[in-house]
């Protein structure tokens, strides 16, 4: 039973995540007063995509190749692991959040390394700045899952997050807002959403993510925007998993509970996009830092309430 | 009760954090209002069930000189003299940020053998006021206006009143007075101070006021 309620997660995974980039988009839309793209777009895109074919510079290498379906991968397996609030994920066993970011990890190595094989320096300019950014942001993500750790006293991230909102909220409670907006930063960079990298750039050399991606096509394209979009549902379940408090332990209204919470936090991004400007490239680690310095704020937070 | 408190506490070691990393003068004015509801906020969470008068009264006090005077004093010299931005600190914002947390972990570290001496409501208070005395110091160390180096001034303030808090809800709203009078004169004098010197010399970074010559 539990297994089958994890594998429906699962799957409401795979089949809504694209639907979140078409939530933010008609945000952003709404509050620049426009009628928006549909809904469905991405869809289309995946589906347009999927049907053409690929072309390879003859430049690349297999490393190239690897990139897309590594991410894709990694993304898959990341879905797997990652609970949904209260529900179990299908696999789950003691440190698999470190399997979980190292995993996002290895992605994006492979991601950087298929933008160096094509030898174009516009992809290497995005592949040196997406490592820079990422670098600090793996770190907070960890110090946040720690905090997370000793605050329950398990160590598994479905336990975890079971047992977040449990007995000791006195102790866990004040900081797992914290915690939850680090989180969110971390969501922002990883994503490359604004304020540290504009989705809708048209320029090259205020690109991040978008630059690395430049030669992949046809089905390549696709499997890096449906392994984007597994990412950002990733990232929202993080999300919605310690700021939404309500459990209520039956699986009927846990996962539609969850599921809206994935979506405003979807809107919270749209949200967000259309209220502030990009930052200066200069200033995103201080943004990362920020965060950094929260978790890390909590982290001593919870070690002088349990010491 | 005590999860309130902490929350509190918790807020003012986040603005600590804001006022540590961000340059616009007007946000850093704004934190200290932050600091004034969280502060007045803290009394009346430490206080007892039957909230005493004397305790609501204290944190009334509390929030209009620290929540509403002070700002706006501050708010209208940073308009007189026309400064937005601290810019080019001495320390970087993001390595001052990385000196609180050093800051903080010291904070708690200090009053860890204190445990079982301290007698308050939360082990998180005492190490939240030091870290705000810290904090007001650091910024006073490490920003270059005057206007700052004020905030500053006043944050450290906040913090010993934090240290305060501790004791006023026993003992005599006396001395909290005394600090806060303190506190409003030295603001009021620093404002008309730093008017005067940006309209003398038509600056307000205090490392040029070294070079001032007879």
């Amino acid at each position: 039973m539990n297994i089958l309620i994890s594998i429906l997660h699962i799957l409401l995974a795979l089949i809504l995540s694209p639907l979140l980039f078409g939530v933010i988009n008609r945000t952003k839309a709404r509050f620049a007063g426009r009628k928006g793209q549909p809904l469905l777009q991405s869809y289309y895109d995946l589906i347009k995509l999927l049907r053409k074919g690929s072309v390879y510079s003859t430049t690349t290498t297999w490393v190239f190749r690897l990139g897309p379906v590594a991410g894709l991968g990694a993304a898959l397996l990341c879905i797997m692991i990652i609970p949904s609030g209260g529900i179990s994920g299908l696999f789950s066993f003691s440190g698999d959040f470190i399997l979980m970011i190292y995993l996002m990890g290895v992605a994006r190595f492979l991601t950087v390394t298929a933008a160096m094989d094509t030898g174009s320096a516009f992809e290497g300019m995005g592949a040196s700045r997406e490592l820079q950014f990422s670098v600090i942001a793996e770190i907070v993500l960890l110090l946040g899952m720690s905090v997370l750790a000793i605050g329950t006293g398990e160590t598994g991230i479905s336990r975890i997050y079971a047992d977040v909102w449990g007995s000791d909220v006195s102790l866990l409670g004040p900081v797992i807002f914290i915690v939850a907006f680090a989180f969110m930063i971390v969501l922002l960079t990883e994503n490359s959403r604004i304020p540290v990298d504009d989705p809708n750039t048209h320029l090259e050399l205020t690109m991040i993510h978008e630059v690395m991606v430049l030669d992949h096509g046809g089905i390549d394209l696709a499997f890096i925007e449906y392994g984007a979009s597994l990412k950002l549902w990733i990232f929202c379940e993080l999300m919605t998993g310690i700021a939404i408090p309500l459990r209520t332990g039956q699986p009927f209204y846990d996962i539609p509970i969850n599921v809206i919470g994935i979506f405003i936090v979807a809107v919270l991004v749209g949200i967000i996009e259309s209220s502030m400007a990009r930052l200066k490239l200069l200033n995103v680690p201080q943004l990362l830092i920020t965060a950094l310095s929260l978790t890390v704020a909590a982290l001593f937070w919870l070690l002088r309430g349990i010491l | 009760m005590t999860i309130w408190t902490d929350i509190i506490i918790l807020g003012l070691v986040l603005t600590n954090f804001r006022l540590l990393a961000t340059s616009r003068l007007g946000a850093v004015i704004q934190t200290t209002i932050f600091q004034a509801i969280a502060l007045s906020a803290l009394i009346l969470a430490l206080a007892g069930k039957p909230l005493p008068v004397r305790l609501i009264l204290l944190s009334l006090i509390t929030l209009t000189v620290k929540g509403v005077i002070l700002p706006w004093l501050l708010k209208r010299a940073m308009r007189e003299i026309d400064v937005r931005r601290d810019i080019m600190p001495i320390v970087g914002y993001s390595a001052s940020v990385l000196i609180g947390i050093v800051l903080l972990g010291l904070s708690f570290l200090i009053f860890m053998p204190l445990n079982e001496a301290i007698k308050s409501e939360s082990v998180f208070l005492l190490p939240a006021a030091l870290f705000t005395i810290l904090t007001g110091l650091m910024m006073i160390i490490s920003r270059k206006k005057a206007l700052t180096q004020i905030v500053g001034y006043l944050v450290m303030e906040n913090g010993v009143y934090c240290f305060g808090a501790a004791l006023a809800v026993y003992e005599p709203m006396l001395v909290e007075m005394g600090v806060l009078l303190d506190v409003f004169v030295a603001v009021f004098v620093m404002g008309i101070t730093i008017y005067q010197i940006s309209r003398e010399f038509d600056h307000i970074d205090t490392d040029r006021l070294s070079e001032l010559k007879d």
